[in-house]
């Protein structure tokens, strides 16, 4: 047995050490649907208590939406339940290309290919597309699927201060000489919540001959007038050259992702991309209720416009209480609190008072930038988001917290 | 080689410090966080045509570029 009592010895110390250093993380179990009131066993073996969920990606509600949850009932009964093969020898539906297809057209885009997630979309598309002689130019703060896909391709990586315009300019500059200069970036950045300004991104790239990846998996159905994204939102639709996006958040929130864009692009993806032509693609009965998700939101725009609204609701209200939040005016919403105890600490008795928020601190975020993320979304009622600001009140008041400046919060709890 | 320090920490504050982190030339730049190993490309470009050498990308390590100090004796050894 090659598992000695040493090499057990050795990960339980590394587990430890984890637990120590205060990284070590804990699932609490959901034994509801995902949705605005959930029922949370927590810790293990506790009795079920009733939550209302404040940090889900499930921004437009959808996760256990009626019509997504028949839609997937039908898709399993007439598609069944899995393919057993990948893509291209004989695990590809009808329903997957009309999935293809229908996400093409939502994102205004050329083409689009599936991918088992939009972690193995990132992981998968650099490499299958540019080569030594390229060039990846990032932003600073683009998620951990975008640079583990960067890991794996040859290109050259440089990266750029987080959405600073200038700098990123002269990153295109220096590397004026490469065959390919692809500059990366996350649509809304997931920790600050914050929008990347594609309109001036396009005009640079444009300018320097650049590609343009978007990744808009905390975008795509909700920002924009219609829901599109980001690309919608800064008007430059058509002229992103390559969307990753994902269908486990505001899209149903189930599995699955893609990559979207340039048809030549697309088919790179589809002949090279390791992650599609190594694994099973989507399930039929979550495909079944993309298109469902999808049929939905292009139908109507209420979804995102009430979660505009609850958004609103919610900055305005953590605002006028004395919270100190990122600016923006997406659904994520961060509560700064500096300190990773202080945020640990809210978060218990946020749980306390009925509300699952989390916190997040060194090293999911820089040191000193310790935060309750919220996010808000369209399943939310006003009495939800009322019931929560209270609750966000009651303890903001008991650690003193309200109406108090960064530097005075952090006087009292240090950084 | 106090120039060359002081061009090379003044580079790196430039590109990589975005608060008022106080640098050294012992500060640790890619084990302390400050620079991100993923970004040290434009460090070594900058380090290639400012003194005109070619750092193979062997010895481009995030050790080798671990503090000012260290970079300068690696300069140094190219411009032997």
């Amino acid at each position: 047995m090659a598992f000695t009592d040493k090499t057990r010895g050795m990960y339980s110390e590394i587990i430890a050490g984890l637990k120590d250093a205060g990284l070590y993380k804990q699932e609490r179990f959901i034994h509801s649907s995902q949705a605005a009131d959930i029922e949370v066993e927590y810790p293990e073996g506790a009795e079920l208590k009733k939550v209302i969920n404040i940090c889900a990606n499930n921004y437009l509600g959808l996760s256990s939406h009626p019509e997504v949850v028949k839609a997937a009932h039908d898709g399993l009964d007439s598609h069944g339940y899995g393919m057993s093969s990948v893509r291209f020898i004989c695990g590809t539906q009808d329903i997957h290309r009309k999935l293809e297809q229908m996400v093409t057209e939502f994102l205004g885009t050329e083409d689009t290919i599936l991918f088992p997630s939009c972690m193995d979309a990132n992981a998968g598309v650099f490499e299958a597309i540019l080569t030594k002689d390229d060039v990846m130019i990032s932003d600073r703060l683009v998620h951990a699927s975008i640079i583990d896909g960067i890991r794996l391709c040859s290109a050259m990586h440089d990266t750029f201060k987080h959405s600073d315009m200038a700098h990123l300019e002269e990153k295109l500059l220096l590397h004026g000489n490469k065959r390919l200069k692809v500059v990366i970036t996350d649509g809304v950045f997931s920790m600050d919540g914050d929008t990347a300004k594609l309109d001036k991104i396009v005009e640079l790239c444009e300018k320097y001959g650049a590609l343009l990846f978007v990744d808009d998996s905390h975008s795509s159905g909700f920002i924009g007038k219609t829901g599109r994204g980001t690309h919608e939102h800064y008007g430059v639709m058509g002229k992103v050259d390559i969307i990753t996006t994902t269908f486990g958040k505001g899209l149903g929130g189930a599995s699955g992702g893609c990559v979207s864009g340039r048809k030549e692009l697309v088919e790179m993806c589809r002949q090279k991309a390791r992650p599609y032509l190594f694994s099973n693609t989507i399930a039929p009965p979550v495909v079944a209720g993309v298109i469902k998700v999808l049929e939905i939101l292009s139908a109507s725009t209420d979804r995102r416009d009430k979660l505009e609204k609850n958004t609103e609701f919610w900055r305005k209200g953590l605002i006028d209480a004395g919270f100190i939040i990122k600016d923006g005016d997406t659904p994520i919403v961060p509560v700064m609190l500096f300190n990773a105890k202080l945020a640990q600490d809210v978060s218990r008795d946020l749980y306390d008072e009925g509300i699952y928020a989390i916190g997040f601190f060194f090293p999911v975020v820089p040191q000193g930038q310790a935060r309750i993320r919220t996010q808000i979304s369209a399943g939310h009622e006003i009495h939800h988001l009322e019931k929560a600001l209270e609750a966000f009140k009651k303890v903001g008041k008991k650690y003193d917290i309200l109406g108090k400046t960064k530097q005075e919060i952090i006087e009292k709890y240090g950084m | 080689m106090e120039d060359m320090k002081q061009i090379i920490k003044d580079y790196v504050i430039k590109e990589y410090v975005e608060d008022d982190t106080e640098l050294t030339y012992d500060s640790p730049l890619i084990s302390g966080g400050i620079v991100d190993s993923f970004s040290m490309v434009s460090l070594k470009r900058f380090l290639e045509n400012k003194y005109n050498i070619s750092i193979p990308d062997d010895q481009a390590t995030p050790e080798a570029f671990d503090s000012v100090n260290k970079i300068c004796n690696l300069v140094n050894e190219f411009l032997k």
